[in-house]
């Protein structure tokens, strides 16, 4: 960075977002139009808690849904036997603790899971989350099963209905996001990105791969879990196909994809056109044209954009800039690409 | 404990494992010589057993004679969509590829249900309900028809790669990619032909699932978990693994179904997993190995 002037546009960026966050539901107060910008901060919140892990270090998880819900059953669980709260702006304060459980039950998950790498590693996050769908189904007794568990309702009703879980998941989301952005900026974000690069490498001069990956998956599964239970308590009824679900993991991988794994911006931004194009979409066609679309959009980002929208619109945007300088076209300058740790090291 | 439903259960277990054994070989195979994990394996299996439902119900072909039309069939779709969406993979081949072929996956079942409905079928065969008695278990005549395919393809699948010169360059690009191409092997030519062998394989795994099982598009979820841990088990890339864990795994879930409950069965495999990723993270026939670069 020369200078503090594009540290001081980031802040004002920021700033502005945030103020639009907040007065969104003052100018658009309609219900369905609520619920979409509801259900993208939430995934704005998965995808970048996914990005910590999956797009820092590489390591593809597709296990999101089993922390989402954890969030989502601890939290039910906690109000239904633990702590008998009515249905009011009380529960809310719940919601760290179910992403502290999340992350507590993340720890010996990733001190498994993270002793592969690559493929296998993907390969064990869909197996755990296939057992937390299990373990839901299973112990009927706790759980309630696949007759779902339900929430104690909320006091308030109609249009204003959406509102208060707006806020309650712009909150989440926003941690998120500085969580993600914390992790970036620290020892463990480059640790990190060493890691993705080449993690033997890594290791060699000295970085702690080992516990730097656990911090990081078990930071991400925190924020999932926050975000499963703010969802639950929204829907005020889970099932266990329902918050532990193979499309929910997928969805924030692909989203960050989109925008740019790796990058800050790049979750969010693929969250802002993903999700509300996916909901719209669904309003529109039968579940078969759904998938198939869904796949198509997912081989398309994939195969035509592996690097996503973020690094891809930077590179262009540096080289347009460049050829008015009239200076060469070389290698473009480090921070547009994904950031490798080399490039922050220089 | 009653000894003769845990024999019962054994042989039960050995015999759908067989059938496990092919589907799991098959993914095993396509990782071995592409670096790829395919997610998608198991909606191949569920395209193979609805094709060969389709065949037996229009052409009233036996399903197992069926497999003629089946497995070419099978072949060419795996082939077609390696060329299309696996081989422009170029860079974080084997990350990028658990994403594309969940995505394939999920087009798969779309693309199923929108021609075949999302309603539950099963290849009901006429000699589907005779039944023979194994320690008070009845065990279907069928499973013993899929044990013997199963074996039947992985002999043919060991003669394909240790007795021709496809089988030769298939095993010379799984040890080695690079060097396989400096000798002039065509690796993406290979590499086509073996995704197409694996989705043969899921054809017939899918042709008994379908016999034995009622199935619907989105029953792949119900498989991709199971082989998953299957492959990982075995030791990925090893189809001889993969083949051996379906029948050790298979069993034991047939043993807790017996012996415990029916709703905890499919947590053993999972439990197994877990056993094993502690124990021995590279599988039973895994080496570790450093990435080449």
């Amino acid at each position: 960075m020369t200078g503090s002037r594009p540290g001081w546009a980031k802040l004002r960026g920021c700033v502005v977002a945030l103020a639009f966050c907040l007065a969104f539901p003052t100018l658009f107060p309609g219900s369905g139009v609520l619920n979409i910008a509801l259900l993208t901060l939430m995934y704005v919140a998965l995808a970048s808690s996914w990005n910590i892990l999956g797009g820092f270090a590489g390591y593809i998880s597709l296990g999101v849904s089993a922390f989402f819900g954890i969030g989502a059953y601890s939290m039910g669980l906690i109000l239904e036997h633990l702590i008998h709260m009515s249905g009011g702006y009380g529960p809310f304060a719940l919601v760290p603790l179910a992403g502290l459980i999340a992350a507590v039950v993340a720890i010996p998950l990733g001190w498994v899971a993270l002793r592969t790498r690559h493929a296998v590693f993907a390969t064990a996050t869909i197996a755990i989350m296939f057992v937390f769908q299990l373990l839901a189904t299973n112990l009927s007794g706790i759980t309630g099963g696949s007759a779902g568990l339900g929430y104690p309702v909320p006091t308030w009703t109609g249009d204003f209905y959406d509102k208060p879980f707006y806020y309650a998941m712009l909150v989440v989301a926003v941690v998120g996001v500085i969580i993600a952005w914390m992790v970036r900026r620290s020892g463990v974000g480059l640790g990190l990105l060493a890691i993705r690069d080449d993690e033997d490498k890594a290791e060699a001069i000295g970085v702690p791969t080992w516990s730097y990956k656990l911090v990081a998956f078990v930071l991400s599964a925190f924020v999932a879990g926050m975000v499963g239970a703010v969802y639950g308590y929204y829907t005020t009824y889970i099932y266990p196909q329902f918050v532990i679900d193979p499309l929910i993991s997928i969805g924030a991988a692909l989203m960050a994809f989109l925008g740019g794994s790796g990058t800050l911006v790049g979750p969010v931004l693929g969250a802002l056109i993903l999700e509300p194009a996916q909901l719209e979409l669904g309003f529109h066609v039968n579940g078969q044209i759904y998938l198939i679309l869904y796949g198509a959009v997912f081989l398309f980002v994939i195969l035509l954009m592996p690097r996503g929208i973020v690094p891809s619109v930077g590179a262009l945007i540096d080289s347009r800039r460049a050829r008015r300088r009239g200076a060469p076209l070389a290698a473009p300058p480090p921070t547009q690409q994904p950031p490798t740790a080399e490039a922050v090291a220089r | 404990m009653n000894l003769s439903l845990l024999f019962g259960a054994l042989v039960l277990g050995l015999l759908t494992g067989g059938v496990y054994g092919v589907m799991a070989s098959g993914l095993a195979l396509t990782f071995g010589v592409m670096r790829i994990i395919n997610v998608g394996h198991a909606a191949l299996v569920i395209t193979g057993a609805f094709i060969s439902y389709e065949v037996f119900r229009h052409l009233h072909l036996d399903p197992f004679a069926g497999l003629v039309i089946t497995m070419p069939l099978m072949f060419l779709i795996g082939v077609v969509l390696e060329v299309l969406f696996i081989r422009p993979l170029k860079t974080d081949r084997e990350e990028l590829s658990v994403l594309v072929t969940w995505a394939l996956a999920l087009a798969l079942e779309g693309v199923l249900g929108y021609f075949f409905g999302t309603d539950l079928v099963q290849t009901t065969v006429s000699y589907g309900n005779s039944t023979f008695v194994v320690g008070g278990v009845h065990i279907a005549d069928v499973y013993i028809y899929g044990f013997l395919l199963a074996i039947a393809a992985m002999a043919a699948l060991a003669a394909l790669l240790y007795r021709t010169n496809l089988g030769a360059a298939i095993r010379a690009t799984m040890l080695n990619r690079q060097a396989a191409q400096l000798i002039g092997i065509d690796v993406e030519r290979v590499s086509a032909i073996s995704f197409g062998i694996g989705a043969a394989l899921a054809g017939v795994g899918g042709t008994v699932y379908g016999i034995v099982n009622a199935f619907n598009p989105d029953s792949h979820y119900d498989l991709i978990g199971h082989l998953l841990v299957i492959v990982v088990l075995g030791g990925v890339g090893s189809m001889r693994g993969a083949f051996l864990a379906a029948l050790l795994i298979i069993c034991i879930q047939d043993i807790t179904q017996v012996m415990i409950s029916p709703d905890w069965a499919d947590l053993s495999f999972f439990v197994v997993l877990t056993i094993m990723l502690v124990v021995r993270p590279q599988g039973f026939f895994g080496v570790r190995v450093r990435e080449a670069t």
